[in-house]
């Protein structure tokens, strides 16, 4: 499951750039994964910048 | 605000304000949504531009200028510096105060503007886009349009709620991240490129100025090589190399989606321009001065619909824009995909053969050429990068 670290995201948008699904919200200081959509994948992780999100076995923590 | 509008803009970047002022010059109604309190801020960008991309849109002021550009400095991997002196000159924007005086000149075309006005959906009537479902300051509302433009940058979702396929592969994505430090002592015309797989592989590492020896530095990698190494970390690496102790003014991450435009950026009742329809220039990464370019085909062609009641002629847009510069993208992007992959050492042997040019022969094109003729397996991957379709 995907996690975005809290406090630590720039809202830079580069994650949302990349997600096949449509699964991320991005406001102006505001993030989050929407779960039913997320697959996964992975894509934004590789593709932050600045490494704030994280697989997390607990489950999905939407961060903001 | 009314409750109804000819042409809704969806983000108020270089690309959003061109389309926003093409569209208002022609006396229809135009309503222009951001979603941040301010236009133009944060500035996630290295501000180069040339002066040509300004000058087709806007007078040179100096309120926005941080400094002109004469010269480009490259260099390789094993430290071999090539100066390059330009034909055309650029500058260094400051972009928070260029945004606002783009947005500035849609507004006196009489376009309305309104920000903390996060756009969350589309309304469609009949398969066809009919206006944005938008929060202002925490409160919902529906408003109604005949054409919506997506102008939302990188992070654009417009396109896909109306089912256009618009994210980028990763690896695609350059992952960007910058600072804007002080005391970088180094030429302030001048633009500096490092290239490398120790600096930032399958990408480029700037260093900007913006006078007074404050510089924009920063780097974008490509989402494959994020994969094991994020762009931050080599960011960090390069600072605590050269400028251990710069004071650091500002710190942004980013991204640059370095590729070719979406196959469509034009369905019924909506159109992308900038960012949102990937109308950067895929090999340097620049995207002011093509998303300005963009969004003002499409607020034209916006524009002549309306007034022409007839709205599929927005689907002209794209042809217009892929014979303005996206058929142009297309070469860039072949000769990117080239230079990704070169070594350092074929980097280096490239530097070495220009180095021997005499500087004031030293235009891009003789560089080509030059680079071209003592390098000939490089003389392939560009034939490649032409003839590919
Ligand atoms: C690190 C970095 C360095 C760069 N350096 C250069 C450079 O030196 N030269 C150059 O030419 N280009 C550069 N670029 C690229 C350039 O910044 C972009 O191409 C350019 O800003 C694109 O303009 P745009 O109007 O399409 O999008 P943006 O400028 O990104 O504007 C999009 C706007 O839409 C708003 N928005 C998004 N979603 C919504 C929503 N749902 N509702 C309402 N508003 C929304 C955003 O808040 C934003 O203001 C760089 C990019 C990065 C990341
Ligand atoms: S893991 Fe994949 S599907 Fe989930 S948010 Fe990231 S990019 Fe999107
Ligand atoms: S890419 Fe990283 S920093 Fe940028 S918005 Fe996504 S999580 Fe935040």
């Amino acid at each position: 499951m995907i996690e975005i670290l809290p406090n630590k995201c720039d809202f830079c948008g580069c994650c949302v750039g990349v997600c096949p699904e449509d699964a991320i919200e991005l406001k102006e200081a505001e993030i989050k994964i929407i779960e039913p959509l997320c697959t996964n994948c992975s894509k934004c992780i590789w593709a932050c910048p600045i490494e704030v999100i994280k697989f997390n076995r607990n489950g999905v923590k939407a961060a903001s | 605000m009314k409750k109804e509008y000819d042409v809704i803009i969806v983000g108020a970047g270089p690309a959003g304000s061109m389309a926003a002022r093409y569209s208002a010059v022609q006396g229809i109604s135009v309503l222009m949504l951001e979603k941040d309190r301010d236009v133009g801020y944060p500035v996630r960008c290295g501000e180069a531009i040339s002066k040509g991309g300004i000058e087709e849109f806007i007078t040179i002021d100096q309120r926005w200028i941080s400094t002109p550009i004469n010269k480009f400095s490259f260099i390789s991997p094993g430290g071999i510096e090539v100066v390059i002196p330009l034909e055309e000159q650029g500058y260094i924007l400051e972009r928070k105060i260029f945004d606002y005086a783009l947005a500035e000149s849609a507004a006196k075309e009489g376009a309305e503007i309104q920000t903390r006005a996060y756009v969350y959906d589309l309304i469609i009537e009949n398969g066809k886009v009919s206006g944005v479902k938008v929060e202002i300051a925490g409160e919902k509302k529906e408003i109604k349009s005949k054409i919506v433009i997506g102008a939302d940058g990188v992070e654009s979702r417009v396109g896909r709620w109306a089912g256009l396929k618009t994210y980028t592969d990763f690896r695609d994505m350059e992952s960007g991240t910058q600072v804007t430090a002080s005391n970088i002592n180094v030429d302030q015309n001048t633009c500096y490129f490092y290239f490398g797989k120790d600096v930032a592989p399958q990408g480029y590492l700037w260093v900007f100025p913006k006078g007074n020896n404050l510089a924009n530095i920063g780097l974008g990698v490509s989402g494959i090589i994020g994969k094991k190494k994020s762009a931050l970390s080599y960011l960090n690496d390069f600072m605590d190399s050269k400028f251990p102790n710069a004071p650091v003014l500002t710190r942004v991450a980013g991204g640059i989606p370095c590729t070719i435009t979406l196959e469509k950026i034009v369905s019924d009742g909506l159109m992308l321009v900038g960012d949102a329809a990937r109308q950067i220039n895929p090999l340097s990464g620049g995207g002011i001065a093509s998303g300005m370019i963009g969004g003002s085909i499409a607020g034209r062609v916006a524009g002549e619909a309306v007034k022409m009641n007839k709205l599929d002629h927005i689907y002209q847009y794209e042809s217009d824009w892929h014979n303005r510069l996206g058929k142009r993208h297309k070469t860039f992007d072949n000769i990117k995909n080239g230079i990704f992959h070169f070594t350092d050492e074929k980097f280096n042997n490239i530097a070495k053969s220009v180095a021997k040019v005499e500087v004031d022969q030293r235009s891009i094109g003789n560089v080509f050429k030059v680079a071209l003729f003592n390098n000939p397996s490089l003389m392939l991957d560009v034939a490649k990068a032409f003839f590919k379709k």
